[in-house]
């Protein structure tokens, strides 16, 4: 697929078709998991909207809502620790 | 007789006074509808105020016996002895700061006046250019409602909960919404606000909007404070804001905080909290580049001397008061359990309690 956007989740390259969000990045890339909570349980995308604030990741240094960010190319998504 | 000691509400002012009633070796019933109260939405900052002598006294008082406490509290308390670092962004607020050391020097309480670069120094994260500051190294952190549960669990056998909504109290007895009366010898009211059980008590609300941030690698270490706070906490009428941020064991940094007095929904209010967290950018400039999680709202119970009202109903034989904390209760409880529970048994106090007795109102107490 030639307008196919790559991107990097913990290190590891992905291709996705344009409007891929990051969370929907998350499932093709692995076990979708976002993040690890203060308990030490992993967590993952819950609401999709926005709100419940669980789909943290930190993309180029920054921590975004993964569910609210479109995949652009050559971005760095860590969902560790 | 239904148990030595009723009390009405279980934030942290009822738990500390039914753990300091336990500990004399009476039986409490505790009685709470679960609504939710300050407890569950404040900071949780335990702070030495000094805003009048009475303020002083009981702040005073009631950090020494939290750091009697601090050993015994479990992790999900989240106890921390970070101090207290007071910031004055000009020289007003300097010379506040130096009447506030010679206050608390001369009290015995620790704490030093800072230069700007040891501001600077201490918290890196700041913007520069504030031109003092005061650290107080007693003042500290929890999580109050974990307090809350720890100090009822502490002593299983005097203490029991009970479910339940009252709808009215009268001296030694309370009515449960069900209809039915229950009694003890002495029933204490520690519901934060009095407005359904007692409307008589001159207590209002004082909103207060919170934020939250995502977790980070810890960056500030004290809990901190403007020292223009000090004009706003006790303004009577319209909406301020104050800068405060409290560095938590997670990595998060709450942020405080709102005071208004002419709203009484507990919706959080985009243009306040847009206003508290322009305050809180001003003062650390890289918040603006951190994720918020969450942001609440909760009510502090207010008087007109912000004092709280701790001692016998003027007017109800066998009805007590733990009432009216304002922005200051999960630092006072402690010490309002003692006062309380103290007064009740007979048994002297560790401070004079004249300044918090609810008859200084009595006066201007309305006959229904
Ligand atoms: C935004 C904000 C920030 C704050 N920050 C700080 C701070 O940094 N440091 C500090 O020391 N203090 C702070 N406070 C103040 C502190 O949180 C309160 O003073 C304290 O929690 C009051 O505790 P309480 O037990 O009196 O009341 P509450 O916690 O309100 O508890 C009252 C209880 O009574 C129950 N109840 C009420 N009516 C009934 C009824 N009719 N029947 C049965 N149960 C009933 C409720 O369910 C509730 O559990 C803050 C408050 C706010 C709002
Ligand atoms: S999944 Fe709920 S905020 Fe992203």
């Amino acid at each position: 697929m030639s307008s196919a956007i790559e991107l990097h989740i913990n290190g590891q390259l992905l291709r996705v078709t344009p409007g891929t969000s990051v969370a929907a990045a998350l499932y093709l890339a692995g076990d979708g998991s976002s993040r690890t909570a203060v308990g030490g349980q992993r967590r993952a995308p819950l609401c999709g909207m926005g709100i419940c604030q669980e789909c943290r990741v930190t993309i180029d240094g920054q921590r975004r809502l993964a569910c609210q960010t479109p995949c652009t190319a050559g971005m760095q998504v860590e969902s560790q620790p | 007789m239904n148990a030595d000691v009723i009390i009405v509400g279980a934030g942290i002012i009822g738990a500390a006074c039914a753990h300091g009633f336990a500990e004399r070796g009476l039986d409490v019933l505790l009685l709470d509808d679960q609504r939710g109260g300050a407890t569950a939405a404040g900071m949780g900052h335990l702070v030495v105020m000094d805003d009048n002598p009475a303020e002083l006294a009981l702040s005073h008082y009631s950090l020494s016996l939290w750091r009697q406490w601090a050993p015994l509290l479990d992790e999900g308390c989240a106890y921390r002895n970070c101090g207290t670092l007071w910031l004055a962004a000009n020289e007003d607020e300097l010379a506040v700061a130096e009447q506030k050391s010679t206050l608390l020097d001369a009290e015995g309480l620790g704490c030093r006046m800072l230069s700007a670069s040891a501001v600077h120094e201490a918290e890196p994260m700041l913007r520069p250019g504030l031109v003092g500051g005061l650290h107080v190294s007693g003042d500290g952190i929890v999580y109050a409602p974990n307090v809350a549960r720890w100090l009822l669990a502490q002593q299983p056998q005097r203490i029991r909960q009970q479910h339940a909504q009252v709808s009215e109290v009268s001296g030694n007895r309370v009515r449960l919404c069900s209809g039915e009366w229950l009694s003890a010898e002495v029933v204490v009211l520690a519901t934060g606000s009095a407005r359904e059980l007692c409307p008589e008590l001159p207590i209002r609300p004082k909103k207060g909007h919170l934020l939250i941030t995502d977790r980070y690698p810890t960056r500030l270490r004290h809990q901190l404070v403007e020292l223009g706070y000090v004009s706003s906490a006790h303004s009577s009428a319209g909406t301020s804001v104050a800068f405060n941020a409290q560095p938590r064991p997670t990595g998060q940094i709450l942020i405080g905080s709102s005071r208004q007095f002419d709203s009484l929904t507990p919706e959080v209010e985009h243009d306040v909290l847009a206003r508290m967290l322009q305050r809180a950018i001003d003062y650390l400039p890289s918040l603006a580049q951190m994720n918020a999680i969450r942001s609440w709202t909760g009510f502090r119970a207010a008087t007109p001397d912000s004092l709280p009202l701790l001692g016998p109903h003027p007017s109800q034989p066998g009805l007590w008061l733990a009432l009216g904390h304002e922005g200051l209760g999960v630092t006072t409880a402690p010490a309002t359990a003692q006062l309380v529970v103290n007064q009740v048994c007979k048994q002297p106090c560790a401070i004079d309690v004249t300044p918090y007795l609810p008859q200084r109102f009595a006066s201007a107490e309305q006959p229904a």
